[in-house]
């Protein structure tokens, strides 16, 4: 949604959204272009995002079943798959409750700004070889200021419900969203260190290409890399507050947490925030790790490059779904002490990393296995050293009176 | 090492999602109104009235109005009147026997006391209905059930009082016949009657 030239050298599926755009443009005079354009990029992300949402739950519903050995939501339309739509009918015709002594201005606005601001992180996403709402020079700080705003919104939740569970809860995402703010921003530098910009649609350029024909260059595949990865999507985990991170709507504690006053529509509107910022989330880790658009092999880029995007996408989502469905959520200090112990610590040995890995790329030969093997070990000795350490005296828990 | 217990359970979720495909074991759903569950043999819920003919259902009823079961009912649910001729003779058959469902606790008493096998338990357990007194008060042509139904969902239990009635039946025959002979043997004057003993009767069951 950039209005760079339409290029005739590629293949007709590639350019397809970029013609249809430019259709549609045709239809207006010149001198409301700029703002057609932007408003079309808006109804587009808005559109693809909201039906991914609604089809996310289902999925999610479904997975879960699966898993739990049940068939999940199969009886609304064919296979149960106008569930979400008989969902949003569902929620929209609740009726909204509002506390009498709930600040009332702030209790509507937490959810719409909440919706909002993990909506605008998308807007620096490149989607395509082509398609990007808007090309930022700082996309990634912009994405990811976008992001701790949330935070904001939930606390405004919390807040303006006047309610204890709603304070308490509000208190405790702060802690977590803030805790995991640093091991998320800390596990991307590691990223622009290497690629020397804080461009997204740079970022995935540099990625582009295959060492030794089969190697692409995605950033996942190098030991700094992988170890950044792991550590952004843990982060990401607990900024969506998806579980085993989901403590601020912890129910067998905090009832539903800041969502406790919040019904109808507007329980809605939260439900759909948490998607779009995973969604959100999952599309960074994929434009900064797992290379954006770029397809895995040279000749599978007979497939347009938002095809790969997409299929990236819903693997790191399906990846969320996976993890909500096995693990049980921790406790706060368990929490806390994970970002502040391990992953920040690991985060800035893995930031020298990747600057060794940057004053390194001339090598080569048998310098480049040298280079691969130190980073290696900059990646795993840590892990181990830390792991055993913070966790050594915890392991396997003896019970007295059950039955092993 | 830390992380190998996280990767254990995520291996046990996804053994679970992919065998829930093809494993019966592992998906044990049953999509209920389009597939109706098989019932153990030993399940129960109301009771039913045992007929022997499936044309003439009320005709041939086991149940003798004898009212044990409405005396030993403890929620008090059968309510049962005798058919009784013009003068006021008992023709030994309701001409009332309702059931109460809303009241009854299906805990087969009624069975129990029975000494007609005449009053069984049923396995029909769809008994919603959208009126509240008079749907649930079930008549007796409506309870009603004939024995090859009995047959059908208690196959055991079945066989054995069918067992158990035909074998009072011909002790009764054969204690009958020989009620007969001894009356006809007493009533001649030969005294051959020892000759004949009569024979032992069944044992009770």
């Amino acid at each position: 949604m950039t209005t760079t030239s339409v290029p005739s050298s590629e293949s007709w599926l590639e350019v397809a959204p970029l013609q249809a755009r430019d259709a549609l443009l045709g239809l207006l005079p010149e001198s409301l272009h700029w703002i057609a354009s932007s408003v079309l990029a808006i109804a587009v992300l808005v559109g693809a995002f909201g039906l991914m949402f609604a089809y996310l739950t289902l999925a999610e519903r479904k997975l879960l079943g699966r898993i739990q050995n049940r068939p999940g939501p199969n009886r609304t339309g064919w296979a149960g798959l106008l569930q979400p739509f008989a969902d949003a009918v569902k929620a929209l015709t609740k009726e909204d409750i509002v506390p009498r002594d709930a600040d009332k201005v702030l209790h509507a606005l937490a959810p719409v700004s909440l919706v909002a601001l993990s909506l605008i992180g998308l807007a620096v996403i490149p989607f395509g070889r082509h398609l990007v709402a808007i090309e930022l020079d700082a996309a990634v700080l912009y994405f990811f200021a976008a992001g701790a705003a949330t935070e904001l919104s939930i606390f405004m939740a919390g807040w303006a419900s006047r309610n204890k569970y709603s304070l308490l809860a509000a208190m405790r995402a702060l802690a977590q969203l803030i805790s995991y703010e640093v091991p998320l921003l800390l596990s991307v530098v590691p990223v622009v260190l290497v690629a020397g910009t804080l461009s997204t649609t740079a970022i995935v350029a540099a990625q582009g290409g295959w060492a030794a024909g089969f190697w692409p260059h995605w950033h996942v595949l190098t030991p700094w890399g992988f170890s950044a990865f792991c550590l952004f999507m843990i982060a990401a985990l607990a900024e969506s507050n998806r579980s085993p991170f989901d403590l601020p709507e912890a129910e067998s504690e905090l009832i539903a947490g800041h969502l406790t006053e919040y019904s109808g529509f507007k329980y809605a509107l939260f439900f759909m925030a948490e998607y779009f910022g995973m969604a959100a989330l999952s599309a960074m880790a994929v434009t900064l790790f797992l290379g954006g658009w770029q397809a895995p092999l040279g000749w599978l880029e007979v497939l347009p490059s938002y095809v790969w995007f997409a299929a990236k996408l819903l693997a790191l989502l399906a990846g969320f779904i996976w993890i909500r469905a096995t693990f049980p959520r921790l406790r706060i200090d368990q929490l806390t002490r994970l970002a502040w112990k391990f992953l920040v610590p690991m985060a800035l040995l893995n930031l020298a990393n990747a600057a060794f890995w940057s004053l390194t790329a001339g090598w080569s030969g048998p310098l480049q296995a040298v280079r691969w093997a130190v980073s290696l070990a900059a990646v795993v000795v840590p892990f181990l050293l830390l792991s055993r350490s913070l966790f050594s005296g915890l392991g396997p828990r003896v019970y007295r009176y059950a039955p092993s | 090492m830390i992380g190998k217990g996280l990767l254990q359970g995520l291996a046990v979720t996804a053994r679970n999602l992919v065998g829930s495909y093809h494993d019966p074991d592992r998906y044990t759903t049953i999509e209920y109104p389009e597939v109706k569950p098989a019932l153990p043999e030993a399940y129960r819920n109301f009771p039913f009235l045992v007929a022997e003919k499936a044309e003439d259902p009320l005709g041939t009823l086991r149940c003798v109005a004898c009212q044990i079961c409405e005396k030993e009912c403890p929620p008090q649910c059968i309510y049962i009147v005798m058919d009784r001729d013009e003068k006021g003779k008992a023709r030994m058959k309701p001409k009332v026997f309702d059931i109460d469902t809303s009241v009854c606790m299906s805990c087969q008493i009624c069975v129990e006391v029975c000494p007609f096998d005449a009053i069984k338990m049923d396995q029909v357990f769809e008994i919603a209905t959208d009126e509240r007194f008079n749907a649930l008060l079930l008549h007796r042509d409506q309870l009603a059930k004939t024995n090859t139904y009995f047959h059908q969902i208690h196959p055991t239990e079945a066989a054995e009082v069918d067992a158990r009635l035909a074998a009072e039946k011909k002790a009764a025959e054969e204690k009958a016949k020989a009620a007969a002979a001894a009356k006809a043997a007493s009533a001649k004057p030969a005294p051959a009657a020892p000759a004949n003993p009569t024979p032992p009767p069944a044992p009770a069951p």
